[in-house]
């Protein structure tokens, strides 16, 4: 006959884990509200507030909106390895146009620094080759005790007017700016970068380009308009 | 009982990594972005279903089970414990070949998946040693 063990106990333990499971993924489910493809909204904008930095069409049917960090290592891996084909096949052949959005990080001192030096760049319209010289050169600046000047090395090689971009730097003139471009994706729901804003849909990481692709497709218009 | 555990645990690892799939979460806890690499790529859907979904399936069979050969009428019988086996080892070959795909395929590893693959091995070792010690009795009669 069956022994008698009595399982109550077992059973009490079964349920509160079955508890605590449900409650994580509620709490996971809380954290992210504001995220996935359901709960996007439109992001936000106004005419004062800066939406960010564009590459492509206008009237490309898709829009890739980035949160990215200057000092982030998945942010500069995404932008050596993967960016170019992106450039290549999506940017440029109009189907998506593509929103650089300044994501400051407490912990990447010369990175946020970074973020500066480029808004400086791209008050003179070199936003996007001071982009470039940032992450294919991270590796090289994060080491550098005084990472300004090797910026100010980068905006002299891509052309910048260095008068103009010493002032701009000196004045601190987008901190503010780039602050509460931090703040408008926080309240978004952003919590790490890279975080991809695809068609309403929150990703968040290094993703290749295969998976950035298919989030394409998934948010193009049925009509391809 | 040990088995009941583990396929809870799986059963809501399985459940999160679903519901992100179907948009009811915003982002993964991943950390490197691998997990959202692994659930966006070709091989995300097994006969058109996505993966975690069988894998909440198969975590509610073992749970089921489990919670079937604890009652009176089953616990002395070994079938429940066959079926364990049998299913966690289907778990086993699907999971092994999910991990090749995300280690020479995919080239990203899905941290969540991993844990998963973890409790699967574990539930089959169980099994495995619950199978042992209904037969040593009958071994020593």
């Amino acid at each position: 006959m069956a022994q008698s063990v009595n399982l109550k106990p077992f059973y009490i333990g079964l349920a509160v884990l079955v508890v605590a499971g449900a409650a994580a993924i509620w709490w996971a489910r809380s954290s992210s509200r504001d995220e996935g493809p359901r709960a996007v909204d439109p992001i936000p904008v106004s005419a004062t507030e800066f939406y960010g930095y564009t590459l492509g069409s206008d009237s490309a049917p898709v829009e890739i909106v980035e949160y990215s960090n200057f000092g982030c290592p998945w942010c500069a891996r995404f932008a050596v390895l993967t960016k170019p084909d992106v450039r290549e096949r999506l940017i440029n052949t109009g189907m998506v146009r593509w929103v650089y959005r300044d994501f400051l990080l407490g912990d990447h001192g010369a990175g946020n620094l970074a973020h500066e030096a480029a808004a400086c760049a791209g008050e003179q319209g070199l936003f996007w080759p001071m982009h470039d010289q940032v992450f294919f050169n991270q590796g090289r600046w994060m080491q550098d005790r005084r990472p300004e000047r090797t910026f100010r090395g980068y905006a002299r090689d891509i052309g910048v007017d260095i008068g103009q971009y010493d002032d701009c730097m000196d004045e601190r003139r987008y901190l503010g700016r780039i602050t509460a471009t931090r703040d408008q994706g926080v309240g978004l729901g952003v919590q790490s970068t890279p975080t991809f804003i695809v068609g309403g849909l929150m990703v968040a990481g290094a993703i290749p380009y295969d998976s950035l692709y298919t989030l394409v497709m998934r948010a193009m218009p049925a009509d391809g308009q | 009982m040990t088995v009941a555990v583990l396929s809870v645990i799986g059963f809501f690892i399985s459940l999160y990594l679903w519901l992100w799939k179907v948009g009811f979460l915003g982002s993964l806890a991943c950390g490197d972005g691998g997990c959202e690499t692994v659930q966006l790529s070709d091989y995300a859907d097994f006969l058109g279903i996505p993966v975690p979904f069988w894998g909440m399936v198969g975590y509610v069979v073992m749970l089921a089970v489990s919670l079937g050969g604890l009652q009176p009428r089953w616990a002395e019988r070994r079938e429940p414990t066959l079926l364990l086996l049998l299913i966690s080892g289907v778990g086993i070959g699907f999971t092994a070949y999910l991990t090749y795909l995300e280690a020479f395929v995919i080239h990203a590893w899905c941290r969540w998946c991993i844990v998963s693959a973890v409790i699967i091995v574990l539930i089959f070792m169980a099994a495995l040693a619950g199978i042992r010690t209904a037969r040593r009795p009958a071994e020593g009669s």
